[in-house]
């Protein structure tokens, strides 16, 4: 038996993953804020890093962890409401979630470097 | 009969209702600190501590985490609840996770008013 994940349901499994990794990454976080707070030295030790583009890459994985989790939390919270409960709208809001969140960590992402 | 499972009941409503307001909270925060990374003149350790030492910002960042932790403790616990089953490893994670959000509170205000 095959069963195929619809995309809502394939936005709310993601939605728990990325919630996870950003627990997960937390000590991380704080340790960059920590360290990059901490002396010039230390800052521009930070700042070096940020360029080479193995961190890039897992920085701009953790940014698109947060915005899928930003977005997707806000479709749910209109879902509470009461909005966009219809199944139509429903796959179109999971597409936007997917959008969205795709196109600010790219934004975002872009400004940052 | 009734079977019931033994559990802390009757928090569903109030962790249901906590994890929404502290989204909405983070989610405010969220774009707050973007528009302050924009505004940086540039980004370098004198703007960027300097952005870090406003009153403002260490209390909107601490209310900030505050919400982040009981929205990462509900979650987490959800995770926990729905995938482990063996009740000795479940608590066992749950008390890491209490600890490790508590020793992470203490150390974001080593940070945020260290120094």
């Amino acid at each position: 038996m095959q069963i195929r994940l619809p995309l809502p349901a394939f936005v709310s499994i993601l939605h728990r993953i990325s919630g996870a990794i950003l627990f997960l990454l937390l000590p991380f976080l704080l340790w960059l804020l920590g360290g990059s707070l901490e002396s010039a030295a230390s800052f521009n030790v930070f700042k070096g890093w940020m360029n080479h583009w193995v961190i890039k890459i897992v920085l701009l994985g953790l940014l698109w962890a947060y915005l899928h989790h930003f977005c997707a939390g806000i479709r749910h919270l209109a879902l509470d409401l009461h909005m966009g409960l219809e199944l139509q709208t429903a796959r179109a809001t999971s597409y936007a979630v997917f959008g969205a969140s795709l196109l600010l960590t790219a934004v975002i992402g872009g400004l940052l470097w | 009969m009734v079977r019931r499972e033994v559990s802390g009941a009757h928090y569903g409503l109030r962790d249901w209702l906590a994890q929404r307001v502290t989204a909405v909270v983070m989610v405010v925060y969220s774009v707050l600190f973007v528009v302050m990374l924009l505004k940086l003149p540039r980004f370098d350790f004198p703007s960027w501590k300097a952005m870090w030492s406003a009153p403002t910002m260490r209390y909107a960042t601490l209310l900030f985490l505050l919400c982040l932790f009981v929205h990462a403790w509900i979650g987490m616990r959800n995770i926990v609840m729905d995938y482990v089953k063996p009740t000795w490893l479940r608590l066992t994670l749950y008390s890491l996770m209490i600890l490790a959000l508590f020793a992470y509170g203490a150390w974001a205000v080593q940070i945020l008013w260290g120094r």
